[in-house]
């Protein structure tokens, strides 16, 4: 396996496991690339790339922001906020724009689910899907298969629960495809109201009690709670869903073995999780975002080769 | 056309042999030169030629690295590249670096290997060694200081470098595509 099966990077579920492993590979070599004093290399310098980011974001932003300039291509920032989508432009007109511009790929993050293929049908250039709605979020999949293998030497066998508001992430659901890609076996648990209606087709094993999922698993991935993504009550309170779903220090200590926290950020600390817990040993959110520059890296340079 | 062997395991060894006593004759104790093997196939002659030289200066401390290129290449559109490991634990600011590949041929490799290395360093005194210079194949002004042997061939042929390690026997041959 030399190149990737996809034009585009839309979703992990139109990747095969080579992909997967051609990525993560690649990958390994620009987190070397990145850990030298001169990070940068000069692969990309005939290309350009858009961001077009239609919803907040810090770290994929600055993620993908870092890893384009690493790979020496030239990068054009755009923002809804601060944009003539205000003043009623379609995504498509708004996105011809752009490309009359001459850019070569497109990196979007959209709140609609499926506006990234919905692009990749209408517009002349690749398109990466940085998340869209509550679909897919691929890069943060692949840094998080990338961040376990780091940690535990191989993701084939391991047990990893995430854990949260399943229905509103697309964390969760571009994470089961990549696991369950790898030969990992997945479990998701939350509340039965923050479970997808048709959660079980996925082949993941659901439980409803955090301390089970915990013994059971290897990896623990807590999820943020979505709110900006609920437009009705799921749970009672903030505090209760706290109670009975946030993983906190005395939890993880009276566990029977040492289990790996991530988290995809951003945190709300006190909430899915405690600050003692976020900034434990035992936690590899950094390692995350290290590895995510590397990631990105990794899927930019792949794409970009080829034809 | 059949195969050419061109040097056998033998021919090979003693050819390894020269290229250390060439290195000797000119950097001596190697206290302030470095070895880098271009990967993938730079390396293992350039572990070779470290071997020997700490064999022959009986010394343990003589330092040596791989380095990829894939990333500085102009023709990774063209092709289909996978990475390898780049592993130089060591600055190179100053220092007298021998690069090392086993086939010189249109030179981009070494292009690319020239900026590669920039990203460890500004050396002082870059040499290139190679096993094998197809001379007449050179797409770019580049020239071995060190070589094993010169043939001459056409593009359509191939020259085949094979490692008891990785090949099970030390062995290069010519080999023509029709």
């Amino acid at each position: 396996m030399t190149k990737l099966s996809t034009k585009h990077l839309l979703g992990i579920k139109e990747l095969t496991a080579d992909d997967i492993h051609l990525i993560l590979h690649t990958a390994e070599n620009f987190k070397e690339v990145i850990n030298r004093p001169i990070k940068k290399v000069p692969s990309l310098r005939d290309i350009t790339i858009a961001n077009l980011f239609f919803e907040n974001s810090t770290r994929t932003k600055l993620s993908f922001e870092l890893a384009e300039k690493r790979l020496s291509a030239d990068v054009v920032n755009f923002s809804s906020g601060s944009s003539s989508v205000k003043k009623g432009e379609t995504l498509i007109d708004t996105v011809n724009n752009i490309l009359a511009m001459k850019v070569d790929m497109v990196v979007m993050r959209h709140p609609n689910p499926g506006a990234a293929v919905f692009l990749s049908k209408h517009i002349d250039a690749k398109i990466i899907n940085a998340g869209d709605g509550a679909h897919e979020h691929p890069t943060q999949a692949l840094l998080d298969a990338f961040s376990i293998k780091e940690k535990l030497g191989s993701i084939k066998g391991k047990k990893i629960a995430i854990i949260g508001d399943i229905l509103h992430s697309r964390v969760a659901l571009s994470n089961i495809f990549c696991l369950q890609k790898l030969g990992a076996e997945v479990m998701v648990c939350g509340p039965t109201t923050l479970m997808p209606k048709y959660i079980h087709s996925l082949g993941v094993k659901v439980e409803h009690d955090l301390r089970k999922a915990l013994e059971w698993c290897d990896v623990a991935n807590m999820l943020r709670i979505q709110l900006e993504r609920q437009d009705i009550k799921f749970f009672p309170s903030l505090r209760e869903y706290t109670m009975l779903f946030g993983l906190n220090k005395d939890l993880l200590d009276s566990l029977s073995k040492k289990i790996v926290v991530m988290h995809p950020g951003p945190i709300n600390r006190g909430v899915e999780i405690t600050s003692d817990v976020a900034d434990s040993a035992q936690s590899i959110i950094l390692e995350q975002v290290e590895n995510g520059v590397a990631v990105r890296m990794a899927v930019l340079f792949l794409l970009a080769g080829r034809a | 056309m059949k195969p050419r062997i061109i040097l056998d395991s033998k021919l090979l060894d003693i050819t390894v042999t020269r290229l250390c006593y060439q290195l000797i004759e000119i950097h001596n104790d190697f206290q302030n030169t470095v070895i880098i093997g271009l990967q993938p196939r730079g390396t293992f002659l350039a572990s070779r030629i470290h071997k020997k030289l700490q064999e022959i200066l009986k010394r343990k401390d003589i330092k040596y690295g791989s380095l990829d290129t894939t990333f500085y290449r102009d023709d990774f559109r063209q092709k289909e590249l996978v990475p390898n490991a780049t592993s130089i634990d060591f600055i190179i600011e100053g220092k007298n670096v021998i690069l090392v590949d086993d086939v010189l041929f249109t030179g981009r490799t070494i292009r690319a290997g020239l900026d590669a290395m920039l990203a460890f360093g500004r050396p002082n005194d870059v040499e290139l060694l190679v096993l094998i210079d197809r001379r007449l194949s050179r797409h770019l002004p580049i020239q071995a200081k060190y070589i094993g042997k010169v043939i001459d061939s056409i593009a359509s042929e191939k020259v085949k470098v094979e490692w008891k390690e990785t090949d099970g026997a030390d062995k290069v041959t010519l080999l023509s595509n029709d």
